[in-house]
């Protein structure tokens, strides 16, 4: 889910989809060949095989297959539909807090003046966004789940902290949603160039003003592109979930994998393939928010 | 320009899947070709068999399973029930056929995928270990041979398909393991577990709608609480009931679990609480297992034959060897009930030690219908989430 946002927002951030305006070729398309024969075979057979799985249904005795709307309807109902709402809830969430968090760090690694912190920093990031699944529910596990050494040392428990709960789940995530976001924003941070202040400064801006007319309208792109990729990690991640809240917080990754791969419900792969496809439908719109929005503000980053 | 070079890619992509088209074509041969290599294989016919008379008795099995000389199983962790062992008893009895264990650790569903989609190939899974809801919904699929073991009239009717395309082969008890360690009072019933005492210490082998053990779980707790087959319910409601308290804790125990203390009272088949007490004797946990008294529900796993076995004669061998006094008496070693118990225990084959290490049960088990099992499901998939939350 998260992979098809990757090229689109690292591009974002490094600033460097300013779309070109010469006149191409008649065959420059031959160029982009085998991106397209890639995107072809790993995306859109998989999104063609994901499709035809939600809208029909194999009858094994006979061997027929019906189209049907059943499971995309079971996929938007009861627990199903409580899913998808718990992980949007959950994504936006996470995103929203882990863009604001990513945002402030990553200014203060840019303004910095230490090339030591800067590096340390961003190398810590680079390992941090990547560490996540089993081992770091474990990880959590042991320093804040019921009998970890922090929960006992200063009595979480007794404060009302529960690991294992939406609030848990979102500390957790955030774990390495913030180093992601320090990641993607650094980048587009030290775009932001110093004789554009110097200049507000000299006509008598203020910071606020500077922020709100020059910093953020520039920066908006690369912002907005660093939460919809927060949102699609987020919205994709099951490992860590599944092992450090099981059923308890609603997501709908955990809900298809006990869907496909499960010992107890028989028969329930079509909807785990229609609730893929509702996650691909979602993760889309969060897309064509950003897209109108950043080819909009991306001519100031050329 | 855009639109030009989209159709293009259009067409990139329809050329992209005729050459799948015919790659899958080229496969195609194949199949045929092992069917008829099995159908040729002889008079005997072990791809039919549904007993070792028909191939004319356990020598005639034995020679076609050592002339195909492989067998393929799946879904066969070597810490669970004590498989490690009975693949390694095999092996040494049949020297000849080579064991192909794949993925250890794959669900029921997983086994049922692969025998789907490897049909014909010739690393599709020969013999199945199934949950029961897998066992009943394959063979409706038609996806099992039939085949009836020697000791075939010896499970109890309750226990089997009437056309032998699947039957139980090892089980237990819901119970719950409980580290004494920690715990100064250990919970002897499911109404134990409400008490205040034991608050953030209650855990599940995991989502009742995914993993079978935690299943069983919440039916027992249906039964100790007012429930019954067809009414899982009030077990939902005791979860939830749980998870207000603060006792639960939807941690999935896992031997990690258990032995860091995160998971110090675990519900959990019986075997495998009974295999923590040993894994773990001398690392600081004293794992004590009891069958609760007022919720008492027992699973069986069952055995099936791949209908389109490639190695029909290997695979009929090892269901023989499973339900021999040896195998069965390798999963009693795995603190495991093996289906023939009953009879073992009375003709003395059953091992004695292994028996008296068995948590201790009163009555015998009762099985829900399966109409009772698919609504009891249904009612989990839907309620469970709200319970919890």
């Amino acid at each position: 889910m998260s992979a098809p946002t990757t090229p689109l927002t690292t591009g974002t951030a490094g600033g460097t989809t300013t779309p070109r305006r010469r006149r191409r070729g008649p065959r420059t398309w031959l160029a982009a060949l085998p991106l397209l024969a890639f995107t072809g075979l790993c995306f859109g057979l998989p999104l063609g095989a994901i499709a035809f799985g939600a809208v029909t249904r194999t009858d094994q005795a006979t061997g027929s297959t019906q189209v049907t709307g059943e499971h995309l309807a079971r996929s938007l109902q009861g627990p199903y539909l409580g899913s998808l709402t718990g992980s949007v809830q959950l994504s936006a969430l996470t995103a929203l807090l882990g863009a604001v968090l990513g945002v402030l760090v990553a200014y203060a690694v840019a303004t910095s003046r230490s090339t030591a912190l800067r590096s340390a920093a961003l190398t810590a990031s680079g390992v941090l966004a990547n560490f996540g699944g089993v081992p770091l529910a474990f990880a959590f596990i042991a320093t804040a789940g019921i009998s970890g050494v922090v929960t006992r040392l200063a009595d979480l428990t007794g404060l009302g902290w529960n690991l294992y709960s939406f609030t848990g789940l979102t500390v957790v995530y955030l774990y390495f949603l913030i180093p992601l976001m320090v990641i993607v924003t650094v980048p587009a941070l030290d775009g932001l160039r110093p004789q554009w202040r110097e200049a507000a400064r000299n006509n008598g801006a203020s910071t606020w003003q500077f922020w709100r007319h020059v910093g953020l309208p520039v920066l908006a792109p690369s912002l907005l592109g660093g939460f919809v990729l927060l949102f699609g990690t987020a919205f994709a991640a099951h490992a860590t979930a599944a092992a450090l809240v099981g059923g308890s917080v609603p997501l709908v990754t955990l809900k298809i994998a006990d869907a496909l791969s499960g010992n107890v419900l028989t028969g329930q792969e079509n909807v785990a393939l229609a609730l893929g496809l509702d996650m691909i439908l979602i993760a889309g719109l969060v897309m064509a928010v950003h897209l109108p929005l950043q080819r909009r503000s991306a001519r100031w980053l050329r | 320009m855009f639109s030009s070079s989209a159709r293009r890619g259009a067409a990139v992509l329809l050329g992209a899947a005729v050459l799948t088209t015919l790659s899958a074509c080229g496969a195609a041969p194949d199949q045929p070709a092992a069917g008829t290599a099995a159908d040729g294989k002889a008079k005997a016919r072990p791809v039919t068999a549904a007993s070792a008379a028909d191939l004319g008795g356990m020598e005639a099995l034995v020679a076609a399973a050592e002339k195909e000389g492989k067998l393929n199983v799946i879904a066969l962790p070597p810490d669970w029930a004590n498989y490690g062992e009975m693949q390694k008893a095999f092996q040494a009895k049949y020297p000849k056929i080579k064991i192909a264990a794949e993925n250890p650790d794959a669900s029921s569903s997983d086994e049922i995928a692969a025998v789907k989609t490897r049909k014909g190939q010739d690393r599709a899974p020969d013999v199945l270990d199934l949950g029961i809801a897998f066992a009943r919904s394959g063979a409706a699929e038609n996806l099992f041979a039939p085949y009836k073991v020697t000791a075939w009239d010896r499970i109890p009717a309750s226990q089997k398909d009437a056309d032998g395309r699947w039957y139980n082969d090892y089980g237990g008890y819901v119970s719950i393991g409980c580290d004494a360690a920690k715990i100064p009072h250990c919970p002897q019933t499911f109404a134990d577990l409400l008490k205040p005492e034991y608050k953030g210490k209650v855990a599940l082998n995991g989502n009742p709608t995914k993993s079978g053990s935690a299943f069983g779980g919440v039916y027992a707790a249906a039964l100790a609480n007012k429930g019954s087959f067809a009414d899982i319910q009030p077990g939902i409601d005791f979860f939830g009931q749980l998870r207000a308290s603060g006792n639960f804790i939807p941690v999935e125990s896992t031997p990690a679990t258990v032995e860091k203390g995160e998971t110090p009272i675990s519900i959990d088949w019986d075997y495998l609480n009974a295999g923590y007490a040993e894994q773990f004797k001398g690392k600081g946990v004293d794992w004590k297992t009891v069958v609760p008294a007022d919720g008492v529900y027992a699973q069986y796993y069952s055995q099936a034959v791949n209908k389109d076995a490639p190695h029909p004669a290997a695979a009929r061998l090892w269901m023989e060897f499973l339900y021999s006094a040896e195998g069965q008496n390798i999963w009693l070693a795995g603190h495991a009930r093996p289906v023939l118990l009953p009879g073992m225990t009375q003709d003395g084959t059953a091992d004695k030690d292994a028996v008296a290490k068995l948590p201790q049960v009163q009555g015998t088990p009762s099985f829900p219908a399966s109409a009772e099992l698919d609504k009891a499901k249904a009612t989990l998939a839907e309620k469970w989430d709200k319970a919890l939350s």
